[in-house]
């Protein structure tokens, strides 16, 4: 086999001997294929030379129009074949210019640009070689339905990227069995994210490291905005969006409660999640909604009582001072009638949050706090004195008892 | 009966105690208990492991909610079915010992000396005191049954409600509700599975367990060593014939200690988990 390829080689030499004029025209890819069209032409490492003519054919390049030469540019002027091996990497950027500009921008390429050997996507990474079809083709790489499985054969594969198999909902595998992954992938709607969507094409950037990448903190809720507008304005006008605008990043993004990848279109677990992301901001008002029957009812594991967001709602939280939020004087009954229908004034009154140790939100809450924590105290000393001094006094009463039965029930 | 391991002396003269209905009584208000705390304290412990495990072993808070509703219920029966026999012997049959007296449950200075007369036999300054039909300690369980009723159950009815009662109630009303409900049931949990338990069956002089509440009877050897002047009075007045009983029958007892160590056995279990979640 390799005999045939250097034969071929030569001969194609020859003919180019014979036709020998002063500027030396570029291989054409006919020439190219004299060699690469050998499924068996090896390199000297063994690996695979071959080019799939028909495959490049078919691919955006092919039905193009586009030479071999016109990528991998370093042959265009080459007369002494074989080439040798190391060519340079083929430059997209001749005529993808804006695309490679942008992917200079990405973490991908910074990450290239540290380490020579690192494993960060390349352009050839995606959208393949020889064989690269436009998005616009249901066989693509990088079509919308099939983007996901591209960016996962690294993503998704812990010796490549090692957050891949965590499991906080914040891994990127966790995608496929998201919402979002379900209605891409299994219902196939076109209108359905895919990993591009949020983190950018060309322009990926670090959500960590670099602030201006789109699933950035102080960015999230304007990219998830982009399909969920109307939860953006709500968001927005919300005290969590208006402190987010304002620069203060502690406060919760989308990706808090609803996770980066894992988003869940089950709201039985959100509701009970949500208490622990709420929790982690509002210890206190966690730690208070415990003492009551709702927050025992949720802390039990089922989802049928009131959480965080069915009083304060998901998205449109404001101050209980502020005339728009549901807790406020103005809306409270009508959430407390979500699930209480048919409650009156005087139920809204309820406390969902009552601290029986503060005097000032409610005195008598505070009086009977009091008042049972003596009862409860005084009736234990009590009989836990009792009982401690009649109990060695019992023993000698039981033996006194055995006695008397020894004794023929005398006494 | 005391009913320490040994079996009756043969020939014993027994005397009646609690007729059939006291005891049935007893067995749905032991049975209502136990079922309220056993649905009620996952969730005063919610926070717990064990709470998610008895609250699924119930079949769920929306099942312990049915129950614990039904057990409720029972429980009112109970009170209510003693406080109309309470009238019955008031009114109808003009029993007006039971408002004072040896037979009353009515707290009384005698319980007064016979508390710190027992307390000093404690520890040793006194001798027993010469206890009567009822001594101070089952005096204060009989009416902590009637302020639990009234705490726990009247909290537990506007919970039940609260879009009634918050016709009448403010809103606070339902948190200082639920405040006592939770507060008043770990009292009373916990002092009937230690204190009462103790008390009535788990001391050194009684242990395992006192069976006359599920008999009915107790020999008058016993009465004549544990309550002297109630015997004392039996033989002066001769009432020793008027309540003479049949020794209890091996199934009778049989089935009370059988009933007596499943209701025990729960407490306890109950009020380990209760203790274990308060001290941790």
């Amino acid at each position: 086999m390799r005999v045939g390829a250097v034969l071929a080689a030569l001969l194609f030499a020859a003919s180019t001997l014979r036709a020998a004029a002063p500027a030396p025209k570029p291989p054409s890819n006919d020439d190219c294929l004299t060699c690469h069209e050998d499924p068996a032409a090896k390199r000297a490492d063994g690996s695979s030379l071959f080019v799939d003519k028909k495959v490049f054919e078919a691919s955006v390049h092919g039905v193009a129009g586009a030479s071999c030469v016109d990528c991998h540019t370093d042959l265009a002027k080459t007369t002494d074949f074989p080439h040798p091996e190391k060519l340079a990497k083929p430059d997209c950027s001749a005529c993808h210019a804006q695309q490679v500009e942008d992917y200079g921008k990405s973490w991908h390429a910074a990450a290239r640009a540290k380490d020579p050997l690192s494993k960060a996507a390349w352009c050839s990474d995606c959208h393949g070689k020889h064989d690269i079809r436009p998005s616009s083709d249901p066989t693509s790489r990088t079509n919308h339905f099939n983007l996901p499985a591209t960016c996962m054969r690294c993503h998704g594969d812990p010796k490549i990227f090692p957050r891949a198999g965590g499991a906080d909902g914040s891994e990127p595998i966790s995608f496929h069995d998201s919402i979002h992954g379900k209605a891409l992938e299994k219902s196939g709607l076109k209108v359905a994210p895919n990993c591009a969507t949020c983190h950018g094409y060309h322009e990926i950037r670090s959500p960590r490291r670099d602030p201006k990448s789109t699933v950035a903190r102080a960015h999230v809720p304007s990219t998830c905005g982009s399909c969920h507008s109307k939860i953006l304005e709500e968001y927005s006008e919300s005290i969590h969006g208006e402190q987010l605008a304002k620069g203060n990043e502690s406060v919760p993004v989308c990706s808090d409660c609803h996770s980066a990848h894992a988003i869940s279109g089950t709201p039985e677990v959100r509701r009970l999640t949500i208490l622990a992301q709420c929790g982690s901001c509002h210890d206190s008002s966690l730690k208070s909604y415990r003492d009551t029957y709702h927050g025992q009812v949720s802390e039990l594991g089922f989802a049928a009582v009131a959480t965080c967001a069915d009083c304060h709602t998901a998205h449109d939280i404001h101050p209980a001072g502020d005339a728009r939020s549901s807790v406020g004087p103005a809306k409270r009954l009508a959430t407390c009638q979500k699930c209480h229908a048919g409650a009156g004034p005087k139920f809204a009154k309820y406390d969902p949050h009552a601290n029986p140790h503060d005097r000032g939100r409610s005195g008598v809450l505070w009086f009977t706090a009091l008042f049972m924590k003596y009862l409860l105290i005084g009736v234990f000393a009590f009989f836990g004195v009792h009982t401690a001094l009649w109990f060695p006094r019992s023993v000698k009463a039981r033996r006194e008892a055995q006695r008397r039965g020894g004794d023929g029930d005398a006494e | 009966m005391n009913d320490n391991g040994t079996a009756a002396p043969a020939g014993a003269t027994y005397v009646r105690r609690f007729d059939e209905l006291d005891r049935r009584l007893h067995i749905f208000l032991m049975t209502s208990f136990l079922g309220l705390a056993f649905t009620g304290l996952p969730l005063l412990f919610s926070e717990r492991k064990w709470a998610r495990v008895l609250s699924n072993l119930v079949g769920g808070f929306r099942a312990a909610g049915v129950l614990h509703r039904s057990f409720a219920i029972v429980m009112v029966l109970v009170f209510l079915v003693h406080l109309s026999r309470i009238m019955k012997r008031l009114f109808l049959d003009k029993e007006t010992t039971i408002l004072w007296g040896p037979g009353s449950m009515v707290p009384q200075p005698r319980d007064l000396a016979d508390m710190l007369g027992h307390i000093k036999w404690f520890v040793g300054l006194g001798p027993r005191p010469q206890f009567d039909r009822f001594t101070y300690w089952e005096k204060f369980d009989y009416w902590a049954v009637f302020w639990g009723m009234g705490i726990i159950g009247g909290s537990g009815f506007v919970l039940w409600f609260p879009k009634f009662w918050s016709r009448f109630l403010p809103g606070d009303w339902f948190n200082v509700a639920l405040l006592v409900h939770g507060e008043e049931a770990l009292l009373a949990t916990v002092f009937i599975f230690t204190i009462h338990f103790f008390n009535g069956h788990l001391r050194p002089e009684k242990f395992p367990m006192d069976t006359v509440i599920f008999t009915g009877v107790l020999p008058l050897d016993e009465v004549k060593h544990e309550r002297p002047a109630e015997y004392e009075r039996l033989v002066a007045e001769d009432g020793v014939a008027g309540i003479a009983a049949p020794a209890p029958t091996p199934a009778e007892l049989r089935r009370g200690r059988t009933i007596g160590t499943i209701a025990v056995c729960v407490g306890l279990l109950l009020v380990s988990l209760t203790i274990y979640a308060l001290l941790s």
